[in-house]
C-alpha cells in the first residue's frame, strides 16, 4: 500500500481509521511524553499503552460483532451492552448460587460461563428473530432488550451487585499466573482471530456481505438471507456474552447497572471509524478493531485531560457525526463534484480487503 | 384473521390499545379499589405525571409517521431540566428566560438533527443515537450534581392548580375537587393542535404521503426534504416544550433524569398505533399509549413489593407484541 500513488492511499478503506489512530496516538505522544514506555511492575507489564489494549479489550469483541450485524442488515444491535450485562449477571448467579458475595464457587465454572453466552445467544436469537424474520428496523428492534436488559439482570441478580471473590474467577479480567500481559488482550486476539477464519475459511464472510448489499438479489441466487441475518445477530450475541464476562471478571462481581454501561455507542463508533458503511455491506473487520483501539485511545487520552466518565460521550458524539456525514452520500457527491476530473476515481471502493 | 372485515389494520392496532387501557384500568380499579384507582383524580394523575411524556410523544409521532425515529428526546429533556435549572438558580435569570432557553434548545436539537437526515441522507437513529449521549453528555458539562429549582416565578407554576367541578370524599366526608396543573392543560393543547395539524393541514397530510411512500410523494411534486426537515424541527421544539413541562413536575436537574424516556415516548407511539415503518399514525392514539404506560407504573407502583424496573420490562414487552403484531399485519396485507 505504501509505494502506490497518494491518491490510491486515501481512498484506501483502512486510510481513515488508520490516520485516526496515528492521529489519537500522537496527540497522547505530545500531551504525555512517556505514553509508549512499557515497564514492568510487580511481574505485570505497565504503561499507558499497555491499559488502553488492555481496556479496549470489551470494544474490541463487541465491535467484531458489531461489524457483522452492521454488513449483514445495515442497522446496528445497540443492546450489546444489555446484554453484556445479562451475560455477567447469569454467570455471576450461578457462581454465587444465589448469594450476594462468596469467596468458593457454588457451581461448577464452567457451567456458569455456557450458561452467561447461552443467555447471550438467546438475547441474540431475540434481536435476530424480530429483525431478520419480522423485519422490524435493527435498532428498533434492539431498542427492546436496550431498555429491558438491564431490567432483566436486575431481576437475575435480585437487584442486588453479586460479587464472586474467587481468584481464578478475576483471572479472566486480570492476569492468569505469572503472564506479564492482561487475560482481557488474549481474549480479544482469539475472538479477532477465531471470527476472522471463520469468515476466511468458510463463504460465511461473503455470503454477509452479498445479504448487506442487496438482500433480494442474495435470495435470488440461493443465499438464505433470513438465516444469514439472523445468524450474524446470534455471533453478536456471543460474542456480548464474552464481553460481559470478562468485564464482570474485571470486577470480580455482576453490576447489572455498570457493566458495558454506554459500550453500544462506542462499538457503534468503532465500526463507523473502521471505515464500515452504516448502512451495510462491504466490511472489514480488521478496520473495526483499529476503530475499536483508536476509541479506547481517545477515552484515555480524554480521561487524562480530566473530562469526567459522564462528559464523555459529548466528544464521541461530535465524532459519529462527523465520521457518518465523512461518509454520506451527499457529501461524497460534493467532493466529487469538486474532483471533477476523475468523479470515478473518488468512490472508495478499492484497496486492498482485510 | 381481521383483514375481510371492513376494519383497516390500523383502525384495529388503535381499537387494540384503547380496549388495552380500559381493561387495564378496569382491572386497576377492581384489584387495588383500596388504593383509591376509582377516584377520579388518580386517572387526572396518569396525565399529571405524563404531561412531558405526553408532549414529547407527539412529536415523536410526528417524526415517526414520516418514517424517521428520535431518540434523542430523553437526553434533550434531561439538558432542557439541567439548563433551565442552571440559569434559573446560579445564573440568576427569570423563569422567561429559562423558558425561552428550554424552547430554543429544542428548536437547536431538531434544525440540527433534521438538517443531518434530510439534507444529508444520514440515518436517523444514528443522527438521534449521537444526539442522546450529546445531550447526555453536555448535561454532565452543565453539573454532576442535581440542582433543584427555587424560583419563585416557576415553583408557582409548577404548583398551580386548577380545580374540577367533580372530585371525591376523603374519609371524614369532606369534598376534595379533582385538580390539574397548568401542564396538562398544555400537554392537551399540543395534542389537539398536533391532531388537527395532522388531519386537516397541508402540512400534516404530506407527511403521511411521505411516510406512505417517498418515491411516491417526491414524483406527486411534494417537497420531501422540507417536509421532512420541518417535521424533526417541530419534534425537536415539542421535546423542548416537553422538556419544561417535566421540568414543572421534577422542579430540579440532574444528569440520570428522563433516562430512558425516548423508550417510554417511542413505545407510547408504538402502542398507539404508530407504524414503525411510516405513514400511520395519530397523536389521539400516541395518548392512550402514553396513558397505558402511566397505567402500568400506577399499577406496579400500587402492588408495592415489585421494583420500578419491572415497568421498563413490561413496556418493553408489550412494545415487542404491538411490535409483531404490526409486522404481521403488514405482511397479510402483503399477502392479499
Amino acid at each position: 500500500m505504501n509505494n502506490s500513488r497518494l491518491k490510491k492511499i486515501t481512498s484506501a478503506r483502512l486510510f481513515l481509521p488508520i490516520v485516526c489512530l496515528i492521529a489519537v496516538l500522537l496527540i497522547n505522544v505530545i500531551k504525555t511524553p512517556d505514553f509508549f514506555n512499557v515497564s514492568i511492575r510487580n511481574g505485570v507489564l505497565y504503561g499507558y499503552i499497555i491499559d488502553v489494549i488492555n481496556r479496549a479489550s470489551e470494544l474490541v469483541i463487541l465491535a467484531v460483532g458489531m461489524t457483522l450485524v452492521t454488513a449483514a442488515s445495515g442497522g446496528q444491535d445497540i443492546s450489546v451492552g444489555a446484554v453484556m450485562a445479562v451475560a455477567a449477571a447469569v454467570g455471576c448467579q450461578i457462581l454465587s448460587g444465589g448469594q450476594t458475595s462468596v469467596t468458593e464457587y457454588q457451581n461448577p465454572l464452567i457451567l456458569a460461563v455456557l450458561a452467561a453466552l447461552l443467555a447471550a445467544a438467546l438475547c441474540g436469537a431475540f434481536n435476530g428473530f424480530l429483525v431478520a424474520k419480522l423485519h422490524i428496523q435493527p435498532m428498533v428492534a434492539t431498542l427492546i432488550l436496550y431498555t429491558a436488559g438491564r431490567g432483566i439482570a436486575q431481576l437475575v441478580t435480585n437487584g442486588q451487585i453479586t460479587y464472586i471473590r474467587v481468584d481464578s474467577y478475576k483471572m479472566a479480567g486480570g492476569y492468569i499466573g505469572k503472564c506479564p500481559i492482561p487475560t482481557p488482550i488474549f481474549f480479544a486476539i482469539v475472538t479477532v482471530v477465531i471470527v476472522a477464519l471463520i469468515l476466511k475459511k468458510t463463504a460465511l464472510g461473503l455470503y454477509i456481505e452479498s445479504v448487506g448489499i442487496n438482500g433480494k438479489a442474495a435470495r435470488l441466487v440461493g443465499l438464505n438471507s433470513t438465516m444469514i441475518k439472523f445468524l450474524t445477530y446470534v455471533i453478536c450475541g456471543v460474542l456480548a456474552g464474552i464481553a460481559g464476562i470478562v468485564a464482570s471478571s474485571r470486577i470480580y462481581s455482576a453490576d447489572a447497572n455498570n457493566i458495558g454501561l454506554n459500550l453500544e455507542m462506542d462499538a457503534i463508533l468503532a465500526v463507523a471509524l473502521g471505515g464500515n458503511f452504516l448502512g451495510g455491506g462491504k466490511f472489514s473487520l480488521v478496520g473495526s478493531v483499529i476503530g475499536a483501539y483508536t476509541i479506547q485511545a481517545l477515552t484515555t487520552t480524554l480521561y487524562a485531560m480530566n473530562v469526567k466518565a459522564d462528559q464523555l460521550p459529548v466528544y464521541k458524539a461530535i465524532v459519529v457525526i462527523i465520521i457518518v456525514t465523512l461518509q454520506s452520500e451527499v457529501f461524497k457527491k460534493f467532493i466529487a463534484g469538486l474532483k471533477n476530473k476523475k468523479a470515478s476515481g473518488t468512490v472508495a471502493e478499492g484497496g486492498q480487503k482485510a | 384473521m381481521k383483514q375481510k372485515k371492513k376494519m383497516t389494520s390500523t383502525g384495529f392496532l388503535l381499537l387494540i390499545t384503547i380496549v388495552l387501557f380500559f381493561v387495564m384500568y378496569a382491572a386497576g380499579m377492581v384489584i387495588f379499589a383500596d388504593k383509591g384507582f376509582a377516584k377520579p383524580q388518580m386517572f387526572l394523575n396518569l396525565f399529571v405525571s405524563n404531561a412531558g411524556l405526553l408532549v414529547i410523544a407527539c412529536g415523536l409521532t410526528i417524526v415517526m409517521i414520516t418514517g424517521g425515529i428520535d431518540i434523542s428526546v430523553g437526553s434533550v429533556t434531561a439538558l432542557v431540566c439541567m439548563v433551565m435549572a442552571d440559569l434559573m438558580e446560579n445564573k440568576g435569570a427569570s423563569a422567561y428566560v429559562a423558558v425561552l432557553a428550554a424552547l430554543g434548545i429544542g428548536l437547536l436539537f431538531g434544525i440540527v438533527q433534521g438538517y443531518l437526515v434530510t439534507y444529508m441522507g444520514i440515518q436517523p437513529f444514528i443522527v438521534t443515537l449521537a444526539g442522546m449521549f450529546f445531550g447526555r453528555g453536555l448535561t454532565a458539562i452543565i453539573s454532576t450534581d442535581m440542582i433543584a429549582i427555587k424560583n419563585k416565578l416557576f415553583l408557582k407554576w409548577a404548583n398551580y392548580r386548577f380545580y374540577m367541578p367533580f372530585g371525591s370524599t376523603n374519609k371524614k366526608g369532606k369534598f376534595i375537587p379533582a385538580y390539574i396543573p397548568p401542564t396538562v392543560v398544555i400537554a392537551l393543547i399540543v395534542v389537539l393542535l398536533c391532531a388537527i395539524l395532522l388531519k386537516y393541514r397541508k402540512f400534516g397530510r404530506k407527511l403521511y404521503a411521505i411516510g406512505g411512500n417517498k418515491q411516491s410523494a417526491l414524483m406527486m411534486g411534494l417537497d420531501v426534504k422540507k417536509t421532512m426537515f420541518k417535521a424533526y424541527v417541530l419534534n425537536g421544539f415539542l421535546a423542548g416544550l416537553g422538556g419544561f413541562l417535566f421540568c414543572l413536575n421534577s422542579c430540579a436537574g440532574f444528569v440520570e433524569q428522563a433516562k430512558g424516556l425516548e423508550m417510554d415516548a417511542i413505545s407510547s407511539a408504538v402502542i398507539g398505533g404508530t407504524l414503525l415503518s411510516g405513514g400511520v399514525g395519530t397523536p389521539i392514539g400516541t395518548m392512550f399509549g402514553v396513558l397505558i404506560k402511566g397505567t402500568i407504573s400506577s399499577l406496579i407502583t400500587a402492588q408495592g413489593s415489585l421494583s420500578s424496573w419491572w415497568v421498563r420490562i413490561v413496556l418493553s414487552a408489550l412494545l415487542c407484541f404491538f411490535i409483531v403484531i404490526q409486522s404481521v399485519l403488514a405482511s397479510a396485507k402483503k399477502k392479499k
